[in-house]
């Protein structure tokens, strides 16, 4: 009885084959998915042309993000100034692009730290069980116990204030929530069958976190992280304000934001455009997360 | 005098992937004192049939489109929500198949209990305690005035399902509904429970409409019987006239995918050499703090090529068994595999030796990783043990699903997408990708439907006849045992009590036991 319809579509089937053997068909099928949503698409082609025109701003800004103009002061946004001027006569626009490589930066690099540390940590943890995970986990406790600004300042001056340094110290606190979520999801994933289905095939410890665990605890991880992102750009600008960040004339879009604020009233424009790019870029990872995260769902749609 | 006159009854569900049809013109009658069952497979729309009498579907996305429910001359189906409010619980009771979930965790059993009398007959605290522990007393929970302030976890499933028992009646419904109500429990508990059932139902002229998949079940208790398939009555009509002469072919196919007897030929071979040798095994684990013995020093062979019936109640210690040899959880002892000492090797050690033994777990829906397609849950063990590479690792695959009998078109689909027998078969294919000698198989039928049982057990016996395997067969179902296994061993708190050629157990149980076991198993 056993055979009996598996010989049905054979020949169909046969000129498949080379499709499913390369690569992962977990992201591939997501891929696949992700291009069917038209939201989530359309806010990775933003993503990708504004981050692109960051890369780029140094030989395509208008101006340059120091040059001022102080007889033109503050004006409102012209044929010459598309996004005005600031208080110092300098470009807008041209600020604004500078400010988008800083904070898409800080963003990417102290979220994929975020990102890599606590996803690591929190599997191991939530895996492992024990005494391993009460170490780790006490020690997640410790750090989110210290006081972050004291963590920071120490940072800076034991080490000297750098940008690079500025990102992982974000980063490095970001991760303790990271940790912890992970570590819960991994904890219900680890009591399924199919994770004592793999290691009476006899898979290791690494290749069942890897394979198994991670990619069925993606989902709050994703959504997480698109958290992560804007948080730490806000992050940063605050940093900035209290001087542990980056120093005028540089800027970013948190800094921009908050001197736009001050002159808000007068000078709308100066906190309009940042808030703006901010806001799209913002936009766009919330609607790519979703996107992404019923992607990575394979139950959730029907092909 | 006619309780309930259901006419026509049709109940949609309007989902993302379109409308389905659960339940399409049901009509059917009961009266005071009867027991009606309804028996169909999953999906087979015989829940959905009553929940929606009970007004218990949700819609949105469900919709009754048509008919009637006369219940007392009110139409359930047709009236207000004030009046199905004050029907359900009190003149209609339901009791549900799972007895772990359906009490709240944080409320006392007897706060539970008295909840609906309150509620619906506005009698005093005092006056609902006296008669809630009048009711434990009489589904047989032993002293009620203590239990009446126990939690649900302190009770065991048997016990929670007489709670449930207890819960239904408080109100004195005229009309009880039993969705699977023993499904989840131990044999021995099913009849127990069952028993009581039908003892209250005569005390108090019950209706009864009695939800099961098992026919086994049914033919002990219903009146009358009606069948149902994908929506639509197939069969109706008095319980011994369809069960003992089933008129549609649908019925008859239910009724022949009941195991019956014995196996045909058990092997039984002289003295041969065991495949393992377990010795001496015992499996403990930390419970708050307290050690318990899970598996209690246990010996016993299984020999090549046999299928080895593990049988025992839950919580005997089965399952800890099969996963103490596969080294899935830690124990003491000696597990002998073809002079290989198991319980001693690393998990390097373990590596190559893991080849040779695989498992089959229970529940296919947990057992498969739903973010892995077929071909790569089944590729994985061939291409860890380096079986099979590039192309060949493709042409293997697809000679594995043609082994447990999965079309070929089916490789590149997540496990969302099957059916619980045909995830089963994927289950399978994994277990015997790395061709072992020795499988472990945990219950793999009981969370199926008959008819899949069957075919699934047709598929296991094929393969260790194909495959020349030896299994050890893990099951609380005795018929099931006895129709696939060669030698049983019985388990009882972790301890073995008996062994022995299945048949012959069978015919003469000696441990008082085993004995009980197979008076409670009632097929």
């Amino acid at each position: 009885m056993t055979a009996s319809n598996s010989t049905l579509n054979q020949t169909s089937t046969m000129n498949d084959i080379e499709q499913f053997e390369s690569g992962n068909s977990l992201w591939h099928d997501a891929w696949v998915r992700l291009r069917k949503n038209k939201l989530a698409l359309v806010s990775l082609f933003v993503l990708i042309f504004i981050g692109v025109i960051c890369l780029l701003t140094p030989w395509i800004a208008p101006y340059g993000y120091e040059q001022q103009d102080l007889a033109l002061g503050a004006s409102a946004p012209s044929a010459a100034h598309w996004f005005g001027t600031d208080t110092l006569g300098r470009d807008l626009l041209t600020r604004v692009m500078y400010g988008g490589r800083v904070s898409l930066a800080v963003g990417l690099i102290a979220t994929a730290v975020a990102l890599t540390i606590g996803v690591t940590w929190g599997a191991i943890a939530g895996y492992t069980g024990g005494r391993v995970d009460a170490i780790m986990m006490r020690l997640v406790d410790i750090i989110y116990a210290l006081p972050f600004m004291i963590f920071i300042v120490l940072l800076m001056v034991v080490f000297g204030r750098s940008l690079l340094l500025l990102f992982l110290a974000i980063g490095a606190v970001e991760w303790l929530t990271m940790a912890r979520i992970v570590r819960g999801q991994v904890q219900t994933i680890r009591q399924l069958e199919f994770v004592e289905a793999a290691i009476s095939i006899g898979l290791s410890k690494a290749a069942i976190i890897r394979r198994h665990i991670i990619p069925n605890a993606l989902g709050p991880v994703i959504v997480y992280t698109t958290l992560t992102i804007p948080n730490v750009m806000l992050l940063e600008a605050f940093l900035s304000f209290l001087g542990l960040g980056i120093q005028p004339p540089e800027s970013s879009w948190g800094v921009l934001i908050a001197n736009g604020v001050e002159s808000m009233e007068e000078y709308p424009w100066l906190l309009i455009f940042p808030g703006l790019a901010l806001s799209i870029v913002l936009f766009s990872l919330n609607f790519l997360g979703d996107g992404l995260r019923d992607a990575l769902d394979v139950r959730a749609s029907k092909d | 005098m006619t309780l309930l006159t259901v006419n026509n009854l049709s109940t949609s569900f309007y989902t993302r992937n379109g409308l389905t049809k659960a339940v399409e013109d049901v009509s059917f009658s009961l009266d005071a004192g009867e027991t009606l069952a309804i028996v169909g497979e999953s999906g087979s729309g015989k829940s959905v049939s009553c929940y929606s009498i009970m007004g218990l579907i949700p819609c949105p996305p469900g919709k009754i489109e048509s008919g009637s429910a006369v219940f007392d001359g009110v139409d359930l189906l047709n009236c207000s929500d004030d009046e199905i409010r004050a029907v359900r619980g009190n003149k209609i009771a339901m009791i549900f198949q799972d007895p772990m979930t359906c009490l709240n965790p944080y409320l006392t059993v007897g706060e539970q209990l008295i909840e609906p009398l309150i509620y619906h007959h506005k009698v005093s605290r005092s006056e609902a305690k006296k008669k809630a522990i009048e009711l434990m007393t009489e589904v047989g929970i032993r002293s009620p005035e203590t239990n009446f302030n126990a939690w649900p976890h302190e009770f065991s499933g048997g016990m929670r399902q007489r709670v449930m028992i207890a819960m239904a009646l408080i109100a004195e419904p005229k009309l009880l509904i039993a969705d699977e109500p023993t499904t989840a429990l131990d044999v021995t508990i099913q009849k127990q429970i069952l028993d009581l059932v039908a003892e209250i139902q005569k005390k108090r002229d019950l209706g009864i409409i009695f939800i099961s998949h098992d026919l086994g079940v049914v033919k002990n208790l219903a009146d009358k019987v009606l069948v149902m398939k994908t929506g639509h009555i197939v069969e109706q009509g008095n319980a011994q006239d369809v069960l003992e002469n089933p008129q549609h072919e649908y019925t008859q196919k239910l009724l022949a995918a009941i195991p019956k007897g014995a196996k045909e030929n058990p092997k039984a071979e002289e003295n041969p050499e065991p495949l393992i040798q377990v010795k001496n095994l015992v499996t403990e684990f930390n419970v708050n703090g307290n050690r318990f013995r899970a598996v209690d020093n246990v010996n016993f062979d299984i020999l090549p090529k046999e299928i080895l019936g593990l049988v025992g109640e839950s919580g005997s210690g089965k399952s800890t068994i099969g996963r103490s040899i596969l080294r899935l959880v830690d124990a003491q002892g000696s597990v002998n595999y073809r002079g290989d000492e198991l319980l001693s090797k690393n998990p390097q050690q373990m590596k190559p030796l893991r080849r040779k033994m695989q498992m089959i777990f229970q529940d296919p829906y947990a057992s498969l990783n739903p973010r892995m397609t077929i071909y790569e849950t089944l590729a994985e063990p061939m291409k860890l043990h380096g079986i099979a590479k590039g192309s060949e690792l493709n042409q293997a695959v697809l000679k594995l699903m043609d082994d447990v009998g999965l079309a070929r078109a089916f490789v590149k689909k997540y496990p969302h997408e099957f059916s619980g027998g045909q995830r089963q078969r994927i289950a399978i294919g994994r277990a015997i990708a790395t061709k072992p000698e020795f499988i472990v198989a945990d219950e793999p039928v009981s969370a199926l439907d008959v008819t899949i049982q069957k075919q699934i057990l047709e598929l296991i016996q094929y393969l260790v006849d194909k495959h020349e395997l030896s299994m050890l067969f893990i099951s609380h179902d005795l018929a099931v045992v006895r129709k696939l296994c060669d030698r049983v061993i019985v388990l009882k708190h972790g301890e073995l009590v008996e062994s022995g050629n299945v048949e012959a157990l069978w015919q003469q149980p000696s441990h008082v036991y085993t004995q009980s076991l197979l008076a409670a198993a009632m097929h």
